[in-house]
């Protein structure tokens, strides 16, 4: 099972979908998500989210201001106020 | 009795007005369904952000808790927040919410409470500054927004913030309409400020839940977030609202027009028919005469 990843901004949901790696821009440093994670919660810093659809391919990168990210059992959820792409 | 003229004047005057009814009919239906798919599609963040809420909220209690979820520890002074809307032509939805809003300023007066407005929109004003002119603390416009989107929020929830981390009031009230169909929008009054906490569960669960940095600094990132997406909420019901209230009145202002035309334009047969009988009565009545 891949992870699920949802990207979602207060004017709609950007993103709903399996991935396999996505890393984001913590407040504390780059964190990468993989299936299984431990539950987690963090502020995001502006820059760009880079999302894996499979292992070892080119990444997507999608830029988002101000937020934060969200660890739990059904994957990641990332609530941005901005996104750009 | 109208003469014919007066008559056919008359309802060329309703036709032409249930054109305008009926333009503006059409434009709110489009454009409602436009606010409704906007309204949807904010659903999904406001309803994971109360529950990242929930869960921290009761995370973070006691005096580590800021200020925007705790308060400042006395409710004397209240804002009142009124969401209207900028234009009219939208039958009973703003003096509606003007009632609300009202009723809510009447109750906290006889508590004994410091009352202020801050207004949303341009179709409150009046009604307010009638009653409470002096209590009305600012206006802000959002008439010059063709599409009102997260900036506008943005702007609203920092001022409000800002004042009152000035300690300008304790207690924000959001007073709009929700919107529940095309036939109903109910004025509600939310409490803003202090943000209150959320019920249900938390969407972390039972699990252990690490946070980087920390519950308290998430927090004090998310409330002004939360209060954000709070009135974001409130101008994508408002305009929902507007557009099914708008589309209802202008229905019901369409079927007037055409029922009070038709009642005209029997009239108006009639009095043709009577002036022709008269002057056919007259010509017999001449000729039988001779």
């Amino acid at each position: 099972m891949a992870l699920h990843f949802e990207l979602v901004t207060p004017a709609k949901l950007v993103r709903s979908e399996d991935v396999h790696m996505v890393v984001v821009p913590g407040a504390e440093g780059e964190f990468g998500v993989l299936e299984g994670h431990a539950p987690f919660m963090s502020t995001i810093r502006d820059g760009a989210v880079q999302v894996y659809k499979t292992d070892g391919g080119a990444p997507e990168t999608i830029e988002v201001r101000g937020g934060f990210a969200e660890v739990g059992e059904n994957g990641l959820t990332v609530l941005a106020e901005h996104v750009e792409s | 009795m109208a003469s014919l003229k007066e008559l056919k004047g008359r309802i060329n005057s309703v036709k032409s007005t249930q054109k305008i009814t009926k333009a503006k009919q059409m434009v709110a239906a489009a454009k409602l369904r436009r606010a409704q798919a906007a309204a949807e599609a904010a659903r999904p963040y406001a309803e994971r952000l109360s529950g990242v809420m929930a869960s921290l909220a009761g995370k973070v209690s006691g005096d580590s808790a800021p200020k925007l979820l705790a308060g400042t520890g006395s409710d004397k002074r209240h804002l009142l927040v009124v969401v209207n809307t900028d234009k009219g032509l939208c039958g009973g939805l703003n003096s509606n919410i003007v009632k609300a809003a009202k009723i809510k300023a009447r109750a906290l007066l006889a508590e004994g409470k410091d009352v202020s407005f801050y207004l949303v929109g341009k179709k409150g004003r009046a009604p307010i500054k009638r009653d409470y002119a002096d209590r009305i603390e600012k206006h802000f416009d959002t008439s010059a927004v063709r599409n009102l989107g997260f900036e506008e929020a943005e702007a609203i929830a920092d001022d409000l913030i800002e004042r009152f981390e000035k300690g300008e009031f304790d207690v924000a009230h959001l007073v709009y309409p929700i919107f529940k169909s095309a036939l109903a929008q109910d004025p509600t009054v939310d409490q803003l400020i202090p943000v209150p906490s959320p019920e249900g569960e938390g969407t972390g669960g039972d699990a252990v839940v690490e946070y980087e940095p920390g519950e308290e600094e998430i927090l004090e990132e998310l409330l002004p977030r939360y209060v954000k997406t709070q009135l974001f909420g409130a101008l994508l019901e408002r305009e929902a609202s507007e557009q099914g209230a708008s589309m209802t009145a202008m229905d019901n202002a369409t079927r007037n027009a055409g029922d009070l035309i038709n009642k005209l334009t029997i009239q108006y047969n009639r009095s043709r028919q009577a002036a022709i009988t008269t002057e056919l009565i007259e010509i017999i009545a001449g000729a039988e005469a001779l």
